[in-house]
């Protein structure tokens, strides 16, 4: 039964070798020569020039800032809903993931709605007499999208994180005399580490290599290196170009992916 | 007996409209080992966690020492907690851990040292400071809890059911361990549990608690020996319990034959329960037994053989040394002062009673 | 009053949240054809979008590869769990780090790694090739749903059922499976979720001329959307919420702890 049940992992391991491991590979092939064939190192340094480097520069800067409010804003929701104790979490993670039953594409456009000139944003602003707020096609919204979008990845691994630590084991830091601010930082913080560093992957790369949110929130002037790459493979078809910069990308993701395997062996702060 | 340390006053205690504690008061003396005994819902971790601090009563009120501590946070109370299961900090080793309360209170780092040497020397797990809790066996990370709440000196430790996930041979070890270090530290202890025998091991005080009331508070042997009810006399050991009339003092009819007794004061004619422990049955040549019967089950149970013995109508559980094969005519003896009389509970569905203290 | 703050805090969160969608439902009541404005409340788009052959075109297209890949997905993911669990640990953790690798990767580098490798391949851009990648993305949440399911159960049963004189097929489907089944299905679910959700690989391996709703939005994106789209979001927004608020009101509690 047992060497009969090996032969059950055939099917995946075959899809993966060929639908990952050897895409990945023809990445790096691509990546490393030039259209004659030959080896060159000259895609991967291209994104040393003043364009790609100015466009990786502020693709790393919006997606870091991206990430810190996106963890600013996930953190106490988590520990409010993991706190409520309901008792259906299927409950929890649904609506978060129910809005993605709106188009990906559609849900970000309405921000260009929301956040135009006269649109409804400013619109109840104006009837509060407050100041109007004019970021479409800037930076800002570039950020605000990414945030919108990605938050609810960081919000459920902290969630899962959070509600897995055991109830006594906070009842013993009170029991030993720490009060909120120390049982806080000595305790629920050290605990919840994996779910932060989830979290934290599970925004930081797609905000990182997004090509939509800029495209739809930024204009056409704000290019981000996911903009480059696209444009690579979607207009100027020089695939080697596209390959050497997603390589300069994937070393930021396997940073990532590295962070991930070390900080959480038991997959405490996955998402599901 | 010594001065008293806490006191809980008429503490009511529901969830979602389930009585859990219902007008409790108990008083617990310093240096005291006091077992809260009980089955699962009886209230006894609820009454546990009201003097830890992580419950607060609807009513009633808390008295620590002549203070009223019952709104008082965990974290200002003088006592400390060993949790169930353990609820160690999984991030920290085992120094981090047992250190954790007295860097708060910010004491020095010779004093903290010193204490976590004393603590692990006091548990017996000297040398693991700088392991993880995750690579300790059950028993090593129950020591470290009880490690780690003890050096911060409370005066009143808290047990819950501490023992519970350890295996039985542990178990045991841990019920010597726990009595000498209650000793050594000369502190009062307050023990949460279901098990008997643990209860009857340790105690000074046994609470025995059901439904949210409490049934007999006592000594060990008063517990056992001499039950207020039928429930206390069921859960603690092994025991007969009969439907009988209290004739006069001193005398009780028990399945229609008259037996001696010592009790007095219950009336006449009056309908009582009496409990005879198997062990206070003599089986005896049946013209010299009081009732007569016929041995109908037999279990050799390593110290002792186990028998039921039909007669009058009620299988009686019987432990003795000597070996009474099934089928044989046995007559049944009780000396007067193993019949221990009780009072019928006040209605027949509620086998809890509440008793005024 | 901090009880107050919490509720006000998770209520501005789910505002953020679901103000977007509010206003595609709105705009899709919207007699103006500008999205800027609010021309009157109007039906029309509802009753255009019936004849907007591109459009379900589109939608069919994003169907039919949403509820192939995820049932693919998920039969093969689900066989692989079942193998990775009998597997050494080693050789467990090996295939786990491979299977984490399309969900911690960028989907752009999925993308385009899928559509070189079509494109050396020799194969023709369309259907089959999106089909075979969002497989690919989707297997992972399957994978990732069904194992944990898998820890936790107890071997003792599959043998107890095979001591009791099951076949290995028999006791398998009998007493496994239905353990499984909630991890099985929350993956089946995360996975259709995610094929329909999808732009980015979409956009990398379906070849000109192909569209799913995802691809047709983005190339819309410049001429203006179609009104037509926002009443058919609405549309399948509603229909998928009144879905789960049907089976969340179902009486069938039992198994509380149902992820997705």
């Amino acid at each position: 039964m047992i060497s009969r049940r090996k032969w059950l992992s055939a099917p995946y391991t075959l899809w993966s070798v060929v639908f990952i491991l050897i895409p990945l590979c023809m990445i790096f092939y691509y990546g490393l020569t030039d259209k004659t064939g030959a080896f060159t190192l000259e895609n991967i340094t291209a994104i040393a020039t003043a364009e790609h480097a100015k466009a990786l520069r502020l693709s790393i800067l919006l997606s870091l800032i991206s990430t810190l409010i996106c963890f600013l804003l996930a953190y106490p929701l988590a520990m409010i809903l993991a706190n409520m104790k309901v008792s259906q979490h299927s409950f929890i993670i649904l609506i978060f993931i129910l809005p993605m039953w709106m188009n990906f594409l559609l849900r970000t456009l309405a921000w260009q709605t929301l956040l135009e000139k006269s649109g409804v944003i400013n619109s109840i602003l104006t009837f509060l007499h407050l100041p109007n707020i004019n970021i479409i096609n800037t930076p800002y919204a570039i950020i605000l999208g990414m945030v919108y979008n990605f938050l609810p990845f960081m919000v459920l691994p902290l969630y899962n994180a959070l509600s897995k630590i055991d109830e006594n084991v906070i009842n013993a830091a009170r029991d030993l005399g720490a009060d909120n601010i120390h049982t806080f930082f000595r305790i629920i913080l050290p605990l919840s580490v994996p779910g932060i560093i989830s979290g934290i992957s599970m925004v930081f790369v797609p905000a990182l290599t997004t090509f939509v949110i800029s495209s739809l929130l930024g204009g056409s002037k704000i290019l981000l290196i996911g903009n480059v790459i696209d444009q690579e493979f979607t207009q100027a078809s020089n695939w080697h170009l596209g390959s050497g910069l997603s390589i300069v990308l994937m070393i930021f993701i396997i940073l990532n992916m590295i962070a991930s395997a070390v900080f959480d062996k038991e997959g405490e702060g996955s998402m599901l | 007996m010594s001065k008293e340390l806490i006191h809980l006053n008429n503490i009511s205690k529901s969830f979602d409209g389930q009585m859990v504690l219902d007008e409790l008061n108990l008083t617990i003396h310093e240096n005291e080992f006091v077992t809260l005994l009980g089955p699962s819902g009886c209230g006894k971790t609820t009454t546990l966690r009201i003097l830890g601090g992580f419950a607060t009563p609807d009513t009633g009120s808390v008295i620590f020492d002549g203070q009223d501590i019952t709104n008082l946070p965990p974290n200002l109370r003088p006592l400390n907690t060993v949790f169930q299961k353990y609820a160690l900090f999984t991030h920290m080793n085992i120094a981090e851990n047992i250190a954790f309360g007295l860097k708060i209170k910010k004491k020095s780092k010779d004093y903290i040292a010193d204490k976590i040497r004393y603590a692990l020397k006091l548990v017996n797990l000297e040398g693991y400071e700088n392991r993880m809790p995750d690579s300790l066996s059950g028993g090593q990370q129950q020591r470290i809890a009880i490690a780690r709440a003890i050096v911060n000196e409370p005066r009143v430790l808290l047990l819950d059911e501490p023992l519970g996930a350890l295996d039985l041979k542990l178990r045991q070890e841990m019920q010597y361990e726990l009595i000498r270090m209650k000793n050594e530290l000369g502190i009062t202890f307050v023990y949460v549990t279901h098990d008997q025998e643990e209860a009857l091991t340790m105690s000074d005080t046994i609470v025995v608690m059901n439904q949210g009331y409490i049934q007999q508070i006592g000594s060990p042997e008063s517990i056992y020996n001499e039950p207020e009810n039928a429930f206390v006399a069921d859960f603690i050991g092994d025991s007969n319990i009969i439907s009988a009339t209290m004739i006069e003092d001193k005398l009780v009819s028990i399945l229609g034959t008259r037996f001696a007794c010592v009790d007095t004061g219950f009336g006449h004619n009056k309908p009582v329960d009496v409990v005879i422990r198997p062990e206070d049955v003599e089986l005896v040549p049946p013209e010299e037994g009081i009732l007569q019967g016929v041995v109908s089950h037999l279990i050799f149970k390593g110290v002792h053989y186990e028998m039921e013995v039909m007669a009058g109508g009620f299988e009686w559980l019987v432990h003795s040394t000597a070996l009474h094969p099934v089928g044989e005519k046995v007559g049944i003896r009780v000396d007067p002062y193993n019949i221990q009389i009780m009072n019928k509970p006040e209605s027949e569905d509620e086998e809890a009673v509440a008793i005024d203290i | 009053m901090r009880n107050a703050l919490k509720k006000f805090y998770i209520a501005l969160i789910f505002l953020f949240l679901y103000a977007p969608i509010a206003t595609l439902m709105v705009l899709s009541f919207n007699a103006s054809k500008t999205r800027a404005k609010w021309g009157g409340f109007t039906f029309k788009w509802y009753v255009q979008l019936v004849h907007n052959d591109d459009i379900l075109r589109a939608l069919g297209n994003t169907l039919l590869i949403a509820l192939l890949s995820s049932v693919i997905a998920t039969v093969i993911g689900t066989i692989a769990c079942i193998a990775m669990n009998t597997m050494k640990k080693r050789t467990r953790t090996i295939m786990m780090g491979i299977t984490n690798i399309p969900m911690l990767n960028a989907d752009i580098v999925t993308g385009i790694s899928l559509m070189l490798l079509f494109i050396s391949f020799g194969l023709r851009f369309g259907m089959g090739t999106i089909l075979l990648s969002h497989i690919t993305f989707n297997i992972p949440y399957v994978i990732l749903s069904v194992m944990p399911r898998m820890k936790q159960l107890n071997p003792s049963v599959y043998e107890a059922a095979l001591d009791l004189g099951a076949p290995p097929v028999t006791a398998f489907f009998k007493v496994v499976f239905p353990d499984l089944t909630p991890g099985i299905l929350s993956g089946f679910l995360m996975a259709f979720t995610m094929s329909l959700d999808d732009f980015i690989i979409t956009h990398f391996t379906k070849g000109a001329g192909v569209d799913t709703l995802s691809t047709k939005i983005y190339t819309e994106v410049r001429k203006g959307i179609k009104p037509e789209m926002y009443a058919l979001s609405t549309i399948i927004f509603v229909a998928v919420l009144v879905l789960l608020l049907l089976v969340n009101a179902a009486p069938d509690k039992k198994e509380g702890k149902t992820r997705v």
